[in-house]
């Protein structure tokens, strides 16, 4: 760990509880779901993470409570340094507090959650699916949806599989 | 799936002025296939006569589900996919892949194979640029850099095939090393290539840089603020154009990037013009990198031996069970890494592209995140795009130098 960080994780540890983690060198910090938009607020404007590098999910399914955890990778262009927050989030009904006001491009990176895991985010200015078509059916970055794949079509079964391709019909 | 569905204009309601709504302005959609869009990119402009009100992007054409599948497969068939995420850095990609397996496994990686690693990805970052010249040119009508910048790229795909074999999804660098050893001729073919390359990017400055038409299309275009770019994730020479110093070449040297004398080009104006001479002064520090690795390019081995991760050579297998039985493990199953997850970040042509690996013990990675450069950068298009002529809105794309496979995923 880099020494210039640790007056920052004593801080989020007063003023947010945070249980801090540390694995091959990467700094992490677990915050509670709602009071990261005020941890985001702080990180960005008292302790210098002015960029939110990536947004990410990891889904622990079957595990029910937290089901989800969410992490928040940010640097600091200033100091050089890099700083991981992770919130845990239960499987029902997962939403969490948006954070595209302190953070412009979470926009993106919150719509692709919402798309590819199926996580809600409240106050969103922009809740659309992003990567997959409108029209999709379930949230595909899941553990509990199968990986699909495609019947390879030889001559002798090519009609058999071909009536059952999902075409777009009249 | 069951009926194509139609959208309707209640869907971006928000996303729109009320102008539009009333039909003082236009709705026009420029692309998915449209050719200054740069692959499969489509916009959705709100235009007020030429002047473009609002720019909404839409993406996920190229969406292919990397993520998704490389949670199938074990770490060493999951590097194939890295290549296929940006086409155009593929070397780059998969240094990055690798360089997260080893931090998360713990692999040393001999000095020989990070020499060669730093040539190819600064080889790949030239002709990463070299493309991007050439179709910025074309999208401001400069039609010849286009056919000089593919020429001297040609000459790097031929570097890359005489290695790999493969001119683009090379998957040359793997974690622990390289593939194998760069054959004889390496050496020669890119000196030839340093030899030739300076003069031929003054030939591509001499047809651009003080154009005035160039100029024109370029200058004071698409401006954004240090503070806007960070707080809209720009990395990479977007942002250093604006005059963040950030590129973790030099800020966290990886692969032995701390030897190399290089600098970092930065501008402060943030416009088309100035990430146009960010990336042009980059194409000469690569160069630079692939000149001084070249000259004390170490000799040794190009791979770990650590065989519990890296599959001993061909020829030691006839004569040890210990690496037949290696061999056998790691081509079955593949080997396993400790639980945790590792973030790790390089310094791609387009910015910051950083693995983010979980792993629950197993051989497979639990789950996969690649946090892409040009998913950022482009998500700061509609902001530099406001009250822009459609015209210069071309320019702005194309200087962001965005790759939609790496949009995607």
């Amino acid at each position: 760990m880099q020494p210039e960080l640790e007056p920052i994780l004593q801080d989020l540890k007063n003023t947010f509880s945070a249980r801090v983690s540390e694995f091959c060198g990467d700094v992490c910090v677990n915050i509670d779901a709602e009071k990261i938009v005020t941890a985001c607020q702080k990180l960005r404007d008292k302790l210098g993470f002015t960029l939110l590098s990536t947004m990410t999910a990891v889904d622990l399914w079957p595990a029910e409570n937290p089901r989800f955890n969410i992490l928040y990778q940010f640097t600091s262009v200033t100091a050089n340094l890099s700083l991981g927050v992770m919130v845990d989030i239960p499987g029902t009904d997962p939403s969490l507090p948006t954070i595209t006001g302190v953070f412009q491009n979470a926009n993106w990176r919150e719509r692709e959650l919402w798309d590819l895991f199926g996580i809600k985010f409240e106050g969103h200015p922009d809740m659309r699916r992003i990567m997959m078509p409108a029209d999709w059916e379930g949230h595909p970055l899941r553990k509990d949806y199968p990986l699909g794949y495609e019947e390879p079509q030889f001559t002798f079964n090519y009609k058999e599989i071909d009536l059952r391709k999902p075409y777009a019909k009249e | 799936m069951t009926q194509l569905q139609e959208v309707s204009v209640e869907e971006i309601k928000h996303l729109v002025s009320e102008r539009a709504l009333q039909g003082d302005t236009v709705l026009l959609n420029m692309g998915p296939q449209h050719p200054s869009t740069h692959g499969v990119l489509r916009l959705l402009l709100e235009l007020d006569g030429e002047i473009v009100v609002n720019c909404i992007p839409d993406i996920g054409f190229l969406h292919t589900g990397i993520e998704k599948n490389m949670e199938a497969k074990n770490y060493a068939q999951a590097e194939v996919m890295t290549d296929r995420l940006d086409y155009l850095n593929t070397v780059g990609n998969n240094l990055a892949y690798s360089m997260a397996v080893e931090k998360l496994v713990g692999l040393d990686v001999p000095v020989r194979a990070q020499a060669i690693r730093v040539i190819l990805v600064e080889l790949q970052r030239i002709a990463s640029h070299l493309i991007w010249l050439g179709t910025t040119g074309l999208d401001v009508a400069a039609m010849s850099t286009f056919l000089y910048c593919f020429r001297e790229r040609e000459a790097i795909m031929d570097i890359l095939e005489m290695c790999s074999g493969q001119r683009m999804m090379t998957t040359f660098i793997r974690p622990g090393g390289l593939w194998r050893d760069v054959p004889v001729e390496f050496e020669a073919a890119v000196r030839e290539f340093i030899k030739v390359f300076p003069r031929r990017v003054d030939e591509y400055e001499a047809l651009l840089s003080r154009n005035p038409l160039f100029l024109d299309r370029t200058l004071g275009i698409g401006k954004v603020t240090a503070e806007q770019a960070l707080n809209l994730g720009m990395t990479g020479p977007p942002l250093r154009a604006t005059g963040v110093n950030w590129d973790l070449r030099k800020t966290r040297p990886y692969s032995g990037y701390e030897q190399y004398d290089f600098l970092v080009p930065t501008r402060s104006e943030g416009d088309v013009y100035a990430r146009y001479i960010v990336r042009i002064e980059e194409l000469r520090q690569s160069l630079k990198i692939v000149e001084q690795a070249l000259n004390k390019l170490p000799l040794g081995p190009v791979r770990s031996n650590h065989h519990k991760f890296v599959p001993p050579p061909r020829s030691e297998i006839g004569v040890s069970m210990e690496a037949l039985i290696h061999h056998f493990k790691l081509w079955t199953e593949g080997f396993s890494a400790p639980k945790g997850a590792v973030y790790s970040a390089v310094e791609s042509p387009r910015g910051e592209l950083s693995f983010y690996i979980v792993s629950d013990g197993g051989p497979k990675p639990y789950r996969v995140h690649v946090r892409t450069p040009s998913y950022d950068n482009l998500q700061a298009l509609p902001h530099m795009a406001k009250g822009v002529l459609v015209a210069d809105l071309v320019a702005i794309i194309g200087s962001v130098d965005i790759v939609l496979g790496d949009v995607d995923r």
